[in-house]
């Protein structure tokens, strides 16, 4: 069944890709999407039934085949069946899944395209080729494999950004997206290369456990000697920036909007982004370990909250918003990760996927209605001309700024899922920092989210319409193929937060046992409650337990040592238990963030439409940094694009023509035109067969001489 | 088949002399009849070359189907097959139809233009088969005619300029092996290579010229060995000949140059250099992985800027080969393995560029990047297998690029992190340059009035391409069939390395005691 989630997508990219002549467009573009259902079908399945306490360290392994083996050095191409990889499953089929359905709709008609031009295989061959690439990376049992998909759904993400090859914007785009990926690869493999250094392994089972013994221990890296651990940690968190946009890596994720717009929402909001939250949640046991890391990760993290947020507030591009929504909550989740909170940042990864999700496919509905218009000051008044979309967009607005009612506590907090899955992490962040930096930042960040995502809602929703007048004229609603994937994604992004709740924040054992760290003993009770198993197994592992509890030391304890279970927690680490135990004011402080941006969006766009223009221009330096997104673009190009160019000219003129040609060579080059000289005369036919002559004879020598000089 | 190594390397040859002695005109059935019986000769041969990997066991790290036979002047003719040499076979009798098979086109001195390939993949052959220093450098240095041949008689404008250029830079460096060759006749009192294997040159350190040579004589010999291998990987600072000679030369040289004499040069240090001056070689390592380092980085950056595409895939080898190099002087399992794998994937990747360069060469005849753009529009199939290239040539996971890129890293990690730093910057770079090309040529609209009329890759192209498309993915996915062969052989080298160099250290103790 693993294998066939794994592989279904790749068969559908290749049917879809190679196949469309002989089966034709749309029987192929079923194929795709089919087997894509097939594959979100059993990942849910996997999810439903995926008991950790029925494997060995709550984790079990499929071997596929073989693959790089160098002396100590040993790969297989191998599913690593967890929990955490079940989550991923589920997230990365259901929303390829709907993707695939919504591409129906969107991409029928597309201007970038000529008339009998067929870009539709192409594209849902594209879509189901990232997916495999996407599922690679997260049940790699290596680092090595997993590198295979971190690549390969940068490939995919390259090729879907560039998608409409004629547009030069795009390309630059995609380039962009794939070099600064790059970077972060970097040093992603040093990562690797310096753990297979020091445990001599690189499948995750045996670093895990090679992890404690290398405790305060150095390695020599360039100048100087590093704490081994966290060094590569950092190394493995540069690739994390990369593939998560996050500050100084993510100058490429606006940018990647270029793509068509079901792409943005499958690839640069639900999935490929989040694997780098995926990669340090997956290092936990190295994470744990690494004290320096991941205090950086959390600084970094809540800054790129914060300046994600900063940027959001003034893009007039509908898509841009939400892309910059994403960079700022995968800080969010960051934040969590490396305050040690593993639940909790996969918790805001799964809510964050469905209505992150949603909000692009439901830009995308809008741009569709609008004809492919996405500057948001050409919209307005669209609530009556396009309904449906309009409440899925409500409901993704909801979602993502956190609405819920504060402080009521139904065994689980009642709200929408971003409300539940932030707070958990605002929550942590002051349990983990002590109420310091990171817990501000994200306080901030909740305002602007808030007061972004309102923004867009109220400009593009409300008021008079604006623009072209004819483009709103013929405004229409989406096709339901388009809509009915808004709506599933509309289930998770009301409830998923509610669901999940327990085995991602609930108590330390709840979240043990969930993700497989604690064993139940009381095994065979689960079991027997099948009914229940079938909804959550995970309830019948947190049942019993009010979420809220501070009783469950000693009873069942996280384990001292990495190895069990899918995500490692040090026993010095409280911060999951204290995150619950925060003041009452703290529980708020988010709610009434959101509330606060709402007010103010509310104001500007509503009540005074012409404060926004007044305020830019009187804050005018202020709006032209944000603007122009705090001028990272000009900065990287003025450090690294035309130094780089530059450099590489100097080098190929005056380095290898001038000096190397021109000196170490002198004597040589010197010889050369005497010889060019005698070799005009090859052109008549002389030297050419007296070479050839030479040759020939030189030949038959040695063929005389194997041939018959043996016999002597 | 007592001597399939001798009758898989002279098959060519017997292909060209049938050529030379019964193919009489120019005309145009003259030509068919040249190209079909070089096509044959090289499919014939590449069928027989599986017979040697058929019959070769991985697990016998020594020579394999050994024939040794007496030569004139007290010399031996000796052939054999290992697991670092018999990959290298493989990849040049696998690539020649292929070479063969883009040349179909060519219309000037056909008959000649195949008796040169077919004579020069002999003598591929020969320099990785042969096991006696004479015969070795036979081949390696009559390597060189017919490729300056090639380029000179039917390449590009500035032909004349690129060949001697070519045949200077590459013969000045191999006169000094000859004479490292001598020296170690007149040491060992023999030519044979597993002998030679076995036999300890000089350690003892001594003042030359005022300077002291660590390592004594096998350092001498080992630079003099590594100034001809030097030029032909190329290494940094004497890599100017191949931009050059790969602009000037026809496509089918290019990838002949680029796939398979490039790696004489990585052969030669494995066959060479390694086992018989370990000493040197670990004197020398530092030098060789700084080279490396730099080249990967220097000619990244200049790859960067270039407006010739064949030259920008010229720079991507040598820096390609900077990797290759660098592994070898890690001198650990990975490292050796990954310089292998890189070599033979380099192979396939470097010639399927040079043959997507030919492509748009065949149809525009310029080379230059700005004339294209946007070639996507009426060249699908083009833009996939060019897709398909550069991505493998970034070392994209999944094609055989990664493996060799990978190990190579991972193995000078465990000897140098600064030299794996600036190394793996090279995956950046490489991105960057690659891509844009990518851009440049492919993507965009396609206004360029010239582009108008372009059409797709023939079925014989296509052909020409589906092999390299499937090894190149094969080797990625599966790459135990590359490195099972090879790594019982490697291991043994490094195995003897290091045994010689606790050796050599034992006796520097105890001479400073």
């Amino acid at each position: 069944m693993e294998t066939i989630i794994l592989f279904a997508p790749l068969v559908g990219a290749i049917i879809c890709g190679f196949g469309w002549k002989l089966i034709g467009e749309t029987a192929a573009q079923w194929t795709a999407t089919g087997l894509l259902f097939v594959s979100a079908f059993f990942s849910w399945i996997i999810f439903l039934t995926f008991d950790p306490a029925a494997h060995d360290n709550a984790v079990y392994t499929v071997n596929i085949l073989r693959w790089i083996e160098s002396g100590t050095l040993s790969t297989d191409w191998a599913i690593r069946m967890d929990r955490l990889t079940a989550i991923m499953l589920i997230v990365i089929t259901t929303v390829s899944a709907l993707v695939h359905l919504y591409s129906f709709g969107y991409m029928a008609h597309d201007d970038h395209f000529r008339e009998g031009e067929s870009y539709r295989p192409r594209f849902f061959a594209y879509l189901s080729f990232f997916t495999f690439a996407m599922l690679m990376l997260v049940t790699a049992d290596n680092l090595v494999q997993m590198f295979f998909g971190w690549e390969g759904v940068g490939v995919a993400s390259y090729l879907l950004i560039g998608f409409y090859y004629r547009k030069p914007s795009a390309g630059a785009a995609a380039i962009k997206a794939f070099v600064v990926n790059r970077v972060g690869d970097f040093g992603f493999a040093l990562g690797i290369f310096a753990l297979y250094y020091v445990t001599d392994s690189i499948n995750f089972s045996d670093i895990f456990a090679a992890i404690p013994d290398l405790q305060g221990q150095t390695i020599t890296f360039m100048w100087r000697e590093w704490d081994t651990l966290n060094l590569i940690a950092f190394l493995l968190f540069i690739g994390a920036m990369g593939k998560s946009a996050q500050l100084f890596l993510h100058t490429w994720l606006p940018d990647a909007m270029e793509g068509p717009t079901p792409v943005s929402a499958l690839i640069h909001a639900a999935t490929m982004v989040t694997a780098g939250v995926f990669l340090v949640c997956r290092m936990s046991p190295l994470m744990e370990y690494a004290e320096a890391t991941t205090s950086f990760i959390v600084f970094l993290g809540a800054t790129t909250a914060f300046f994600a947020a900063t940027v959001g507030l003034v893009q007039n591009d509908i898509k841009r918003v939400i892309a910059y929504s994403t960079c700022s909550q995968l800080g969010y989740m960051f934040v969590a990760a490396g305050l040690g909170v593993y639940s909790v940042a996969m918790f805001h990864l799964l809510t964050h996927a469905f209505f992150k999700a949603m909000l692009f496919l439901g830009a995308g509905s809008v741009i569709h209605a609008m004809h492919h218009e996405q500057d948001m000051r050409n919209y307005g008044g669209l609530r009556h001309k396009i309904p449906k979309t309009f409440w899925m967009m409500m409901i993704g607005t909801l979602a993502i700024t956190g609405v819920g009612i504060p402080l009521l506590y139904l065994g689980f907090p009642v709200g929408f899922a971003g409300f539940v899955s932030k707070d958990a992490i605002i929550e942590s962040a002051y349990a983990g920092t002590m109420g310091g930096y990171a817990f501000w930042m994200l306080v901030i960040a909740a305002l602007m989210t808030s007061f972004y995502s309102w923004r867009l809602m109220f400009l593009t929703f409300y008021g008079k319409p604006r623009g072209d007048k004819h483009t709103h004229e013929h405004a229409h609603e989406s096709p339901t193929v388009m809509l009915a994937p808004l709506y599933v994604l509309a289930i998770g992004a009301v409830l998923s937060g509610m669901v999940f709740y327990k085995p991602f924040f609930g108590s330390d054992e709840s979240v043990g046992k969930y993700f497989g760290a604690i064993v139940s003993e009381e095994k065979a009770e689960d079991h027997a409650n099948l009914g229940f198993t079938l909804i959550a197994p995970a309830y019948a592992a947190a049942s019993g337990d009010d979420g809220h509890g501070g009783d469950d030391h000693g009873k069942a304890a996280w384990p001292e040592v990495p190895g069990q279970g899918a995500i490692f927690k040090h026993p010095d680490n409280h911060v999951l238990h204290e995150a619950h135990l925060v003041p009452v004011w703290v529980k708020v402080a988010p709610f009434i963030a959101m509330l606060l941006g709402l007010g103010l969006a509310y104001q500007m766009y509503i009540r005074r439409p012409d404060w926004p223009a007044k305020l830019a221009e009187q804050q005018a330096p202020l709006y032209q940094f944000l603007l122009n997104k705090w001028y990272f673009d000009e900065i990287y190009d003025f450090l690294f694009v035309r130094p780089s160019m530059a450099l590489g000219r100097i080098l190929w003129k005056r380095g290898d023509t001038d000096t190397i040609d021109g000196g170490i060579n002198g004597v040589a080059m010197g010889i050369i035109p005497f010889f060019t000289k005698l070799a005009g005369r090859a052109q008549s036919g002389y030297i050419f067969s007296y070479a050839f002559a030479m040759v020939l004879g030189l030949a038959v020598l040695l063929t005389w001489v194997t041939l018959f000089g043996g016999a002597n | 088949m007592g001597n399939v190594l001798s009758l898989t390397t002279f098959l060519p040859l017997i292909g060209a002399l049938i050529l030379a002695i019964f193919l009489r005109g120019d005309d145009e059935a003259a030509q068919r009849n040249a190209k079909w019986v070089a096509l044959v000769t090289t499919v014939v041969t590449f069928v027989v070359s599986l017979f040697i990997l058929g019959n070769f066991n991985p697990a016998d790290t020594g020579f394999q189907m050994v024939e040794e036979r007496e030569w004139l002047l007290g010399l031996q003719y000796k052939m054999g097959v290992d697991g670092i040499s018999i990959l290298f076979v493989m990849l040049t009798t696998f690539l020649m139809p292929l070479v063969i098979a883009s040349c179909w086109e060519v219309k000037t001195r056909v008959k000649e233009y195949m008796i040169a390939f077919l004579i020069l993949e002999t003598l591929m052959l020969g320099v990785f088969l042969a096991l006696d220093l004479v015969l070795f450098y036979l081949f390696f240095e009559a390597g060189l005619i017919p490729m300056f041949l090639i380029i000179g008689i039917w390449g590009g404008v500035n032909r004349i300029y690129a060949s001697f250029k070519f045949f200077l830079y590459t013969f000045l460096g191999s006169v000094l092996m000859l004479v490292a060759m001598v020296a170690m006749f007149a040491d060992a009192g023999t030519t044979d290579i597993p002998t030679l294997m076995n036999h300890s040159f000089g350690t003892e350190s001594f003042s030359l010229l005022g300077v002291q040579i660590v390592g004594g004589m096998q350092t001498l010999l080992w630079l003099a060995f590594f100034a001809s291998f030097a030029v032909k990987m190329p290494m940094w600072p004497v890599h100017t000949w191949l931009p050059d000679a790969h602009v000037q030369a026809p496509t089918a040289g290019s990838v002949v140059l680029a796939a398979i004499l490039l790696k004489m040069g990585g052969y030669g240090f494995l066959r060479f250099s390694l086992p018989m001056f370990p000493v040197g070689s670990e004197v020398m390592g530092p030098l060789v992985l700084t080279l490396s380092a730099i080249a990967i980085v220097y000619t990244s950056l200049v790859a960067l800027v270039q407006e010739d595409m064949k030259k920008l895939i010229a720079y991507s080898s040598v820096a390609h080969m900077g990797y290759v190099t660098m592994g070898i002087f890690a001198v650990n399992q990975q490292g050796i393995d990954g310089a292998i794998f890189q070599m033979i994937s380099h192979g396939f990747i470097s010639g399927a560029l040079f043959l997507c360069v030919g492509v748009i060469y065949d149809r525009m005849h310029t080379r230059e990047i700005d004339a294209y753009g946007g070639l996507v529009n009426r060249m699908p199939a083009y833009a996939l297998i060019f897709m398909f290239f550069t991505m493998a040539n970034v070392g994209l996971p999944g094609t055989s690029g990664f493996v060799g890129e990978f190990l190579t890293l991972m193995g000078v990690f465990q000897v140098n992190t600064w030299i794996a730093v600036f190394a793996t910057s090279g995956v950046i770079l490489s991105a960057a340059y690659a891509l844009w090309l990518y851009r440049r040529v492919v993507f965009g609209d396609l206004i360029k009035e010239s582009l108008k009329t372009i059409t797709d890759m023939g079925r014989r192209e296509r052909v020409i391409f589906a092999p390299l498309v499937a090894m190149t993915l094969l080797l990625g996915v599966y790459p135990a069939l590359v490195l099972d062969i090879i790594g019982p052989s490697v291991s043994a080298l490094v195995g003897n390395y290091e045994t010689a160099l606790a050796t050599f250290e034992a006796a520097t103790q105890f001479a400073s005691n």
